[in-house]
């Protein structure tokens, strides 16, 4: 399947996003510095810039392709995803502002003032951003690779190198507008095909989401699958499938069960209940923790609040932030539910990510309308995937070059980037099996279990010392890199080991707080001595300027 | 001019200011009072989201029914999650926002309080 609209597109955006990061450039070198251009935007802006950094290829293409695959019980990654700002907003916001912090290391040396505090910090920002890169890579892979027949590395490698060298040469960075611009095409580029969906649906008499009998296939389809599964067909035979294997199925023959996936629609529509399945409950509470206290750990999320004028402003902002974000979260539901429709080979082949891209032309017809509206969405796309990026890279370079590299130079920040962005890369090239928002939902794993815990206590609690910051980092955050690298590079497991790993913040998170709690008791006498002072700046009102 | 605007606001906050910059006694216990109260309130809304929120997978777990209830022939649990989970974040969030506004005003005042 090719589509003659959906290459112009991508350029288009591509294009439009370079020229206005130069132009933005541009504009904030006249106005003596970015910062100061950058404290004159409405709060409104800044939230817009804000949201449309955070919503990446996992909120774009993932969450609709998780709730196709699995139902109900995913609907907790938007959920998260939105609620983690709320988290931020009454946690952290206003005083992280106030302290004048503008990445995680640099709020290590302001509060507890050590030195290799700071490089730790640096080390989990570089791990998280590049666990956070490589989904976005992936899912430029898969978009161009779906819409335009490419092969899997060219869209990862695309997307790479246009944002390297963007932000090498300095044309993405911290400019508000290309950010905002980014927000508005990514919601346009959902909403306007999800209202024709609906449209369309309603016209072709609104077929049932969830047939008696499980999905079926409205039209005869031949599925080429991606991912290794096992189907059980409705004769009770069961196959094994292996990537390549091409399948047809007739009109109106029914999907078959496919391993790993809700094929069936209890599955699928009503969430899991006591008893049957405690590790599916387990696992909820343990995603909707890690998305909840994740975010405010994200190395992107962080450097956009220096902008805020103040404290307030903060707050004001980050609440506009979550209305923007929970805004846009209502769409992907309405793919992923549509998607059980016209769509349920990807159920079958495995690529339930595509499922984003693929709908317009699947319920609409190939047809101009069609076409153009698969060209919107792929567009919005990109957009997701280039603004992402942009921002982690721009954060993760930032740290190797004045904390790894130790040069503040312009040089410097040139070699960090290509060393920032080629490492997510070639993970990318090599891990295109798995799911985008899973891949997501580990790097929130390990931003919960190890910045959330320094930020909400070293922000509100006196008695935190450098030592117990370090070691609720090193074994909370310790913990769930182990398992990260287990779930991605591990051989499968089943059972309670594989929910532990998969999805690990329901232990980790209690462990980094508790373990930071202690040994900061343990070590009483380390408490730095200016914690009074640093507590007033970070909590006095604004308006007193203390 | 500028630093005519100092001693003006100097003299216009009086002591209390300076009992919280110089970090005595009692500055410290007005600003422990601040974070005190504000912390407060932040634990208390993440209560209302926890029970609101946290709350429902439990409660779909224990009683499988109302997982099947529908609403406008939509399962409630899609409604819930997909739907008004995003008011209520953004609700509970206004609320946070006006009522940490408050407590900073409140002690504003309390601090730039005329002299006796």
């Amino acid at each position: 399947m090719s589509n003659d609209f959906v290459v112009p597109a991508i350029v288009a955006v591509t294009l439009v996003t370079v020229a206005i990061g130069f132009y933005g450039l541009r504009l904030a070198r006249t106005t003596s510095d970015f910062l100061v251009a950058s404290r004159v935007v409405s709060p409104t802006w800044n939230a817009a810039a804000i949201g449309g950094e955070y919503l990446s290829a996992a909120s774009f293409l993932g969450v609709a392709g998780l709730i196709l695959k699995y139902g109900v019980d995913v609907l907790w990654y938007p959920v998260g995803f939105a609620a983690g700002y709320l988290a931020l907003l009454l946690f952290v916001a206003a005083p992280l502002r106030r302290s004048g912090a503008f990445t995680l290391p640099d709020f290590c040396e302001l509060r507890l003032g050590s030195r290799r505090l700071r490089t730790l910090a640096t080390a989990f920002v570089i791990f998280i951003g590049w666990l956070y890169l490589v989904p976005q890579l992936q899912g430029a892979g898969l978009t161009l690779a779906t819409l335009a027949g490419s092969p899997y590395p060219v869209g990862a490698l695309v997307v790479a190198v246009v944002v390297t060298a963007n932000v090498a040469l300095g044309g993405m960075r911290a400019v508000t507008f290309v950010q905002a611009f980014q927000y508005w095409l990514k919601l346009t580029a959902l909403a306007v095909p999800a209202i024709f969906l609906a449209l369309h649906w309603q016209a072709d008499g609104r077929p049932e989401v969830t047939p008696p009998d499980g999905p079926i296939f409205r039209t005869a389809t031949t599925v080429v699958v991606e991912h290794r599964a096992v189907l059980t067909l409705p004769d009770g035979q069961s196959r094994e499938v292996r990537p390549g294997d091409e399948l047809t199925f007739a009109a109106g023959e029914p999907v078959p069960e496919v391993s790993g996936v809700a094929t069936r629609a209890s599955d699928w529509l009503l969430p899991s209940t006591a008893g049957s399945d405690d590790r599916g409950l387990f696992a909820t509470y343990s995603l909707i923790l890690a998305t909840f206290l994740g975010t405010m750990g994200l190395p992107h999320v962080l450097v956009r609040f220096y902008t805020n004028p103040d404290g307030a402003a903060a707050r004001r902002t980050t609440l506009v932030v979550l209305a923007l974000v929970g805004g846009f979260y209502l769409l992907p539901t309405i793919y992923g539910v549509l998607g059980r429709i016209y769509t349920p080979k990807l159920l079958v082949s495995g690529q339930t990510d595509a499922v984003v891209v693929l709908l317009p032309e699947a319920a609409l017809g190939a047809g101009t309308t069609g076409r153009l509206l698969a060209a919107l969405v792929a567009a919005g796309a990109f957009a997701a995937f280039l603004s992402t990026s942009s921002g982690l890279l721009t954060s993760v370079a930032g740290v190797i070059s004045t904390d790894v590299l130790g040069r503040g130079s312009v040089r410097g920040f040139r070699i960090a980037t290509v060393i920032a962005g080629g490492v997510p890369l070639i993970l990318a090239l090599n891990v295109s099996g798995l799911d985008v928002s899973q891949v997501v939902g580990l790097a929130f794993a390990v931003a919960a279990s190890s910045f959330c815990p320094l930020l909400v206590l070293g922000i509100w609690w006196r008695g935190l010392t450098d030592a117990g910051a370090a070691a609720g980092i090193l074994v909370g955050g310790g913990a769930a890199v182990t398992a990260v690298l287990i779930t991605v590079l591990g051989p499968p497991l089943t059972g309670w080991p594989a929910t532990l790993t998969a999805q690990p913040a329901a232990w980790t998170v209690p462990l980094a707080f508790t373990v930071m709690v202690a040994v900061s008791l343990a070590t009483r006498r380390r408490a730095p001595a200016d914690t009074g002072r640093t507590m007033l700046r970070l909590h006095a009102p604004d308006s007193l300027r203390l | 001019m500028v630093l005519a605007e100092v001693s003006r606001r100097q003299h216009r906050a009086g002591g209390t200011r300076t009992e919280l910059t110089q970090q005595t006694r009692v500055g410290e216990t007005l600003i422990r009072g601040l974070v005190r109260a504000q912390l407060a309130l932040a634990v208390q809304l993440s209560a209302v989201v926890l029970v609101g929120l946290g709350g429902l997978p439990w409660l779909f777990a224990i009683a499988p029914s109302v997982g099947r209830m529908t609403v406008l022939g939509v399962n409630l649990p899609w409604l819930l999650l997909g739907v008004l989970s995003f008011p209520f974040l953004v609700a509970v969030g206004w609320t946070y926002v006006r009522l940490a506004e408050r407590n900073e005003q409140d002690f504003a005042d309390l601090v730039q309080r005329p002299e006796r």
